[in-house]
């Protein structure tokens, strides 16, 4: 028998999925607010193993031997597990415990099959070994990173819609209760939106981020201009310094500027934040463009130029047109930087007539504040940077790339 | 090597027109407030002495004249709002009504036709004085106590600006460096921004790996692996802390409930957790830890989209070849993948480390600088605005300057060809 090999390897592929996948369903039920719930580590990963290596064995394929195998893998996983996993009594709640059951089969088989594609496992075959040693690593990382990137949101927006009382009752409880109707459902936005004004926050939010990404354009397309097209003393200098100056810390700046705008009475009126935020992205803006710009061909603006255009002109009528792109992307990462921005926004601003978003979260952030609304907000700040991002995704990973570092 | 052409002099005259604006908001948002650092970490300056010292005047009237001859005396109230700081140069102008004729005033005051103008040289901080009037009104004196009180006093002082005199100190910097706790916060500092770059490079890399093949739902994936990097860190970083929350957090009651835990971990407000490996009693920084995997995992993003752009571009050649040449998966990672992508990684490296280094709004979010968690940028803000010594906020902020202009040689040094990638 020379398929003892391949057995094996299904087997532990078998036994690491049924044991994730258990986990996972046991999660899950416990965030549907089920218990006490318990996870049978050993079980599902004997009974998982048991099933992998059954299912090769038989050699299985096609739609007919996948039912027989799922069963016969239920079949196993409900035995080891006494008729009630995750100590869920199969009677008395089937479709939490049968589901369960057949999902973590159908998906350990599904799993096995998969990393087993085209190995054969004839002998030792280190290639082999190693690509299935890589598949299982990148099947467990795959599942990690979604869960730790997605996670966090999902519990934002979760945590949103639920009310204190269910909260506090119960932490590990997410689901979400739709009995009480629409209005109390969105109860947490309604007051974030109105009592705690956020309706005017996103105004001026919207307002102070339009406005630097147009402040923090017009002046660095002139500029990025100026210093990969034009000759003067001083453009080397110039572009080196772009460089270092975009690794200034806003915390340099901090406390003069704090000091110097309450002097001027700048401090806390949203005229200092339009200084201040495309001071902060001004150098990103050129440092983008610059590159951008030196990869245009020159003999465009050249001929523009005998045809008797202006500088002006050159760059209004060629060179903007031929960049719009990268244009975009710097407009949305501008816009970015400006949304997100905490640090100034909170140190600038103390009047809640002009807070930002980022400024009004932090009022939100008090024991005095139900957690709910807290997550509301949270959920109001985040949603418009995301669809804007859902939107022109490729023009903002393309601005990721080239503003590259900021952060 | 300019030449010095007419048209070469133009083309410089309108590349500086386009740059002045620019020149100008950088110049005076960046270069003059780190100037402007330099000169504060060097002086005594609190918070609350941004207000300027500010001459007050008001005005007491004990009797109001009912007719035409009856004398009519007020006083001036006068005092220094300041609790530290001498005005100096002190004018008091106050506009008379009509009808009122002066009997006494003080030797400081005269009247110089309807106007009362009273001049001091000097009021030392918290200075107070009553300074009285006696005059005698005629038949045009119409006015009301209630205008008189309410009437217009023109004030003017010289204050000594606590920012621009030339008092200069060191007592910032012995502060800071003479205090134990400062190189506690440095070596948080570099933890922090060590353990946070490789911790998300790692990730980074990892991330990038996993999304190198095609397969379904790819390029969703790839728009999902950003949202950390792209979500305001403040929305994410309150999300974090709920949801680590030891009293009502979700992942504490769940660790808890499914036997992973015995308690809860306050894992952001708890210092270290003592651990027994293999006999020995070790304590671990719990909080800094935390900080950290947040810190790995806002920006993993990035070095994950710089990584997979890297990977994307190896050609699939030099795999063909390695393949025939009988190289193994893990052989071909060792020696084709991993020497392709060593050069962006170590860009990266750098990038990412001096952006570390200068991270605030997480560590302020998410722990407010406790439980061991308090770096160089987090100290500006504790020393400047929590302790209100604005000075001693504006010395740490010249250390960090310092450091970074450090790496940043370093970061020219190695890499001669980074500005122009």
């Amino acid at each position: 028998m020379s398929q003892w090999r391949r057995v094996l390897a299904a087997g532990l592929i078998g036994g690491i999925a049924a044991t994730v996948f258990t986990i996972i369903w046991g999660i899950l039920l416990l965030f549907k607010g089920m218990e006490p719930i318990q996870i049978s580590i050993q079980e599902a990963s004997i009974s998982g193993m048991l099933t992998g290596a059954l299912c090769t064995f038989r050699k299985l394929t096609g739609a007919k031997s996948t039912f027989f195998c799922t069963l016969l893998g239920s079949m196993i996983f409900l035995i080891f597990n006494g008729f009630s996993p995750w100590n869920i009594n199969l009677e008395k709640n089937s479709i939490d415990a049968g589901l369960g059951t057949f999902l973590v089969i159908i998906l350990t088989i599904w799993s096995a099959r998969k990393a087993l594609t085209g190995i054969e496992l004839k002998s030792f075959d280190r290639d082999e070994i190693e690509i299935l040693a890589i598949r299982i690593f990148k099947g467990i990382g795959l599942l990690f990173f979604i869960i730790i990137v997605a996670f966090p949101f999902v519990y934002m927006v979760i945590t949103s819609l639920k009310s204190q009382m269910a909260l506090l009752t119960n932490p590990t409880d997410l689901s979400i209760s739709f009995e009480s109707g629409l209005a109390v459902l969105i109860k947490s936005y309604h007051e974030v939106w109105t009592t705690f004004n956020f309706q005017r926050y996103i105004w001026i939010s919207t307002i102070v981020s339009v406005g630097t990404v147009g402040i923090t354009l017009s002046l660095s397309i002139l500029g990025a201009y100026s210093v990969t097209r034009l000759r003067f003393p001083g453009r080397i200098w110039l572009s080196r310094s772009i460089l270092i100056i975009y690794m200034f810390p806003a915390i340099v700046l901090v406390i003069p500027l704090y000091s110097i705008f309450s002097q001027l009475q700048l401090r806390n009126s949203l005229i200092g934040l339009f200084i201040v935020y495309p001071a902060t992205t001004l150098p990103v803006a050129l440092y983008m463009l610059k590159g951008f710009f030196s990869t245009l061909p020159a003999e465009l603006e050249e001929a523009g130029r005998i045809d008797g255009c202006s500088r002006l002109g050159v760059i209004w009528r060629i060179t903007l047109p031929l960049s719009l792109p990268a244009i975009s992307s710097v407009a949305l990462y501008v816009f970015m930087i400006a949304w997100n921005e905490f640090l100034f926004a909170f140190m600038f601003l103390d009047d809640p007539n002009i807070f930002t978003l980022s400024r009004g979260m932090v009022s939100l952030n008090s024991s005095e504040v139900p957690r709910q609304y807290l997550m509301a907000g949270a959920v109001m700040v985040t949603v418009p940077v995301m669809a804007l991002f859902f939107w022109f995704e490729k023009y903002l990973v393309s601005g990721l790339a080239a503003g590259s570092v900021k952060g | 090597m300019m030449s010095h052409s007419p048209q070469a002099k133009s083309e410089a005259r309108l590349a500086y027109a386009f740059l002045l604006p620019t020149l100008l908001v950088v110049f005076s948002i960046v270069l003059v407030p780190v100037i402007a650092n330099f000169w504060i970490s060097f002086k005594t300056v609190e918070l609350s002495d941004l207000r300027p010292p500010k001459p007050i005047v008001k005005i007491q009237v004990s009797k109001w004249p009912k007719k035409q001859g009856d004398s009519f005396v007020f006083r001036y109230r006068i005092r220094n709002s300041s609790q530290k700081f001498p005005l100096k140069n002190i004018m008091i102008r106050h506009q008379l009504p009509d009808g009122m004729l002066v009997k006494e005033t003080d030797s400081r005051c005269s009247l110089l036709l309807n106007e009362l103008r009273c001049v001091f040289d000097n009021w030392p901080a918290k200075y107070r004085e009553k300074i009285l009037h006696k005059f005698i009104i005629d038949k045009a004196f119409k006015t009301s106590k209630k205008n008189f009180k309410n009437s217009v006093i023109k004030v003017s002082a010289d204050t000594d600006n606590i920012l621009t005199n030339f008092n200069f100190t060191l007592k910032n910097y012995v502060k800071i460096l003479t205090n134990p706790e400062f190189f506690f916060v440095l070596k948080t500092t570099f933890l922090y921004t060590l353990l946070g770059t490789l911790g998300s490079l790692f990730l980074g890399l990892f991330a990038a790996q996993l999304l190198n093949q095609r397969f379904t739902g790819r390029g969703f994936l790839r728009g999902l692996f950003l949202f950390p990097y792209v979500a305001p860190v403040i929305a994410v970083a309150f999300t974090w802390v709920l949801l680590l929350d030891p009293f009502s957090g979700t992942l504490n009651t769940m660790l808890v409930k499914i036997g992973f835990l015995s308690e809860p971990l306050n894992l952001f407000g708890q210092r270290y957790v003592l651990l027994n490996l293999f006999g020995f009693e070790m304590k671990f920084p719990l909080a800094l830890s935390t900080v950290i995997a947040f810190e790995s995992w806002r920006y993993f993003p990035l070095a994950f989209l710089f990584i997979l752009a890297r990977l994307q571009a190896i050609p699939n050649e030099l795999y063909e070849a390695a393949k025939i040449d009988g190289a193994s998966p893990i052989q071909q990672f060792l020696f084709i993948t991993l020497p392709q992508i060593s050069g962006i990684i170590s860009v990266m490296f750098l990038l990412r480390f001096i952006w570390t280094f200068n991270k605030f709004d997480d560590i302020f979010l998410l722990t407010g600088g406790n439980a061991g968690t308090r770096t160089l940028t987090v100290d500006v803000y504790e020393q400047g605005f929590a302790l209100a010594d604005l000075g001693a906020g504006s010395a740490v902020a010249v250390i960090i300057f310092g450091l970074l202009s450090l790496f940043m040689i370093l970061y020219f040094r190695f890499l001669p060809l980074g500005e122009e990638e």
